[in-house]
């Protein structure tokens, strides 16, 4: 089944002569269970199109389906349950004034969910806290453990959908890795669908199956994980970049 | 291209930390804070006075506020009566004293008033934006290109004077600065991440606004009403002076000194004391909020 169908996705800013194309004719399907990587430099369109997605953006044309169904006329109690987001800067993505038991238990309250303790407690466990955070606030958390309330508060709503907007982009290398291993491991064990946006190839290398490169707000190439090894892509721009990529490695 | 695989165990630590009693702490904390500066350690201080004062009026007046004894009329300052009397031979000190309890209940109201209809305009102008921010910020404008003394000189007219009239009259406009800056911070935070996460998972405008957004306004509006409390003391100050206000047996600080007026030029006490009552309260209340804002403000920290 394909869980994300993104078609001749564009959107475009300004009138007349000023009229600008930001993004333009995006098309690329994720099915279901797969974790599809998001690449391209600063400003080419990833993130755009995550919120495209998440219906942050309303104003674009085209077409996104989700399991089949479109965005625009799905219930909106009904989509929650279905995607989730996690953002890029976990400084920025917890409310400062609200405990980790109030961002945890939003969500269920909206929803009308029951057993809430329980499920906010298994939440943390699941990302590997303890339960004990629930009583403390953003503030007293290192990035590492904010991001992973981020994703236990992603995941609370048990969505099939989980968007990355360069999750571990903001992290200390480490702790990038065990933020990864943690994503990695729910997908596994929850059987969920990533969006997975990202600059770096090395992290889209070891977390998805297959992957777009974005240029100028256009997708240029979709390809395997395999070719990043070989560096045999069809596009030129695509080329070069993992090209670029494998020689930073070899640098570092 | 190989990404270290770490163990993830480790970051799983126990909290220290026990928050039962986190808001009085926080509580206690400000007011620390407000002591250790000495400008507004002197408003909390005076404020406190204050409150404690309108509690307790009856029993430290020395003499009935309105108590008329045509004996003892235009009496300077003595050790019977420390503030002297007033051309009816009441007490001035025991009115002023009486004073507090009208201007506090004239503070309370105007800020339960102007607190949350400010909140309420400024966050939803700027959570929503579009022709509704257009329509309350024009709004706003128009009450704010008055002087609030004029304008509520213009309601009081409109409405009859009176203590009760005036109240309102100074609550509709006080407002407007307070819905400007709810709506300046509320543009700060309507784009940050928290908000996007809480609108996917699926809160209302509503929930997202009085949740998410309020709790972030309300420091710098609580510092903001403090503030204009100042401004609210001066302006029923005025309304009473020029008999718009408390009406004449009412002992109001600002009545007081329009009766006092004609008798100013032999009687200086008459209006002396009034007036000091209120430079020293809209004194302390502009220090207070001084405080407050840096006891309150996370960005200056």
């Amino acid at each position: 089944m394909t869980a994300i169908d993104v078609s001749n996705l564009s959107i475009d800013l300004g009138y007349g002569s000023a009229k600008k194309r930001i993004l333009g004719d995006v098309c690329f399907s994720v099915e279901a269970g797969e974790s599809f990587g998001l690449v391209g430099e600063s400003g080419s369109g990833k993130s755009t199109i995550l919120r495209c997605i998440a219906r942050l953006l309303t104003l674009w044309e085209g077409d996104i389906e989700l399991e089949g169904r479109s965005v625009k006329n799905m219930p909106f109690a009904e989509y929650c349950r279905m995607v989730q987001m996690v953002f890029q800067d976990p400084y920025g993505s917890l409310h400062p004034r609200q405990s980790i038991r109030t961002a945890l238990q939003e969500p269920l309250r909206i929803h009308r969910m029951d057993r809430q303790m329980d499920r906010m407690e298994r939440a943390l466990v699941d990302v590997g806290l303890n339960p004990d955070f629930l009583s403390r606030y953003p503030h007293e958390l290192s990035g590492g453990q904010r991001q992973r309330v981020a994703i236990a508060r992603a995941l609370i709503l048990e969505p099939r959908i989980l968007l990355l907007d360069e999750p571990t982009s903001a992290l200390d290398v480490s702790v990038q890795a065990e933020v990864l291993n943690l994503l990695a491991d729910l997908r596994a064990r929850r059987n969920l669908t990533y969006l997975f946006v990202s600059h770096d190839l090395a992290v889209i290398d070891h977390m998805c199956e297959r992957l777009a490169v974005m240029q100028h707000g256009r997708v240029v190439e979709v390809m395997g994980r395999e070719v990043l090894a070989t560096g045999r892509a069809k596009d030129p721009y695509a080329r070069e970049l993992i090209q670029a990529s494998l020689e930073y490695d070899q640098a570092v | 291209m190989t990404v270290s695989f770490l163990s993830m165990q480790d970051v799983a630590m126990p909290n220290p930390r026990s928050h039962r009693n986190s808001a009085f702490h926080r509580l206690l904390a400000v007011i620390r804070e407000l002591l250790g500066n000495p400008s507004s350690g002197f408003g909390f201080i005076v404020i406190s006075i204050l409150l404690l004062t309108a509690l307790v009026a009856p029993l430290i007046a020395p003499y009935d506020p309105n108590v008329i004894d045509l004996g003892q009329t235009l009496q300077a300052p003595s050790a019977q009566h420390w503030f002297g009397t007033d051309e009816l031979g009441r007490d001035i000190l025991s009115r002023i004293i009486y004073g507090t309890r009208i201007s506090l209940t004239i503070i309370t109201i105007v800020s339960v008033i102007v607190g949350p209809v400010g909140l309420v305009v400024g966050t939803t102008a700027g959570y929503f934006g579009g022709w509704y921010d257009t329509i309350m910020m024009r709004i706003t404008d128009i009450f704010l290109s008055f002087p609030s003394l004029i304008l509520s000189l213009a309601f009081v007219a409109a409405l009859g004077a009176g203590l009760e009239n005036a109240i309102i009259a100074i609550g509709l406009t006080a407002w407007p600065p307070i819905a400007r800056l709810a709506r300046a911070e509320t543009l700060t935070f309507r784009g940050a991440d928290y908000i996007s996460a809480s609108r996917m998972q699926g809160a209302s405008p509503l929930r997202i606004i009085v949740k998410s957004i309020m709790p972030m306004c309300l420091p710098s509006v609580l510092v903001r009403i403090t503030l204009s409390m100042a401004t609210v003391i001066l302006t029923a100050a005025g309304l009473g002076f020029l008999g718009l206000g408390a009406q004449p047996p009412l002992p109001e600080w600002g009545a007081m000194i329009a009766t006092g007026r004609r008798y100013m030029l032999d009687n200086w006490w008459l209006v002396a004391f009034p007036g000091g009552a209120i430079l020293l309260v809209s004194l302390a209340f502009n220090l207070l909020g001084d405080g407050l804002r840096d006891a309150l403000d996370p960005k200056q920290r």
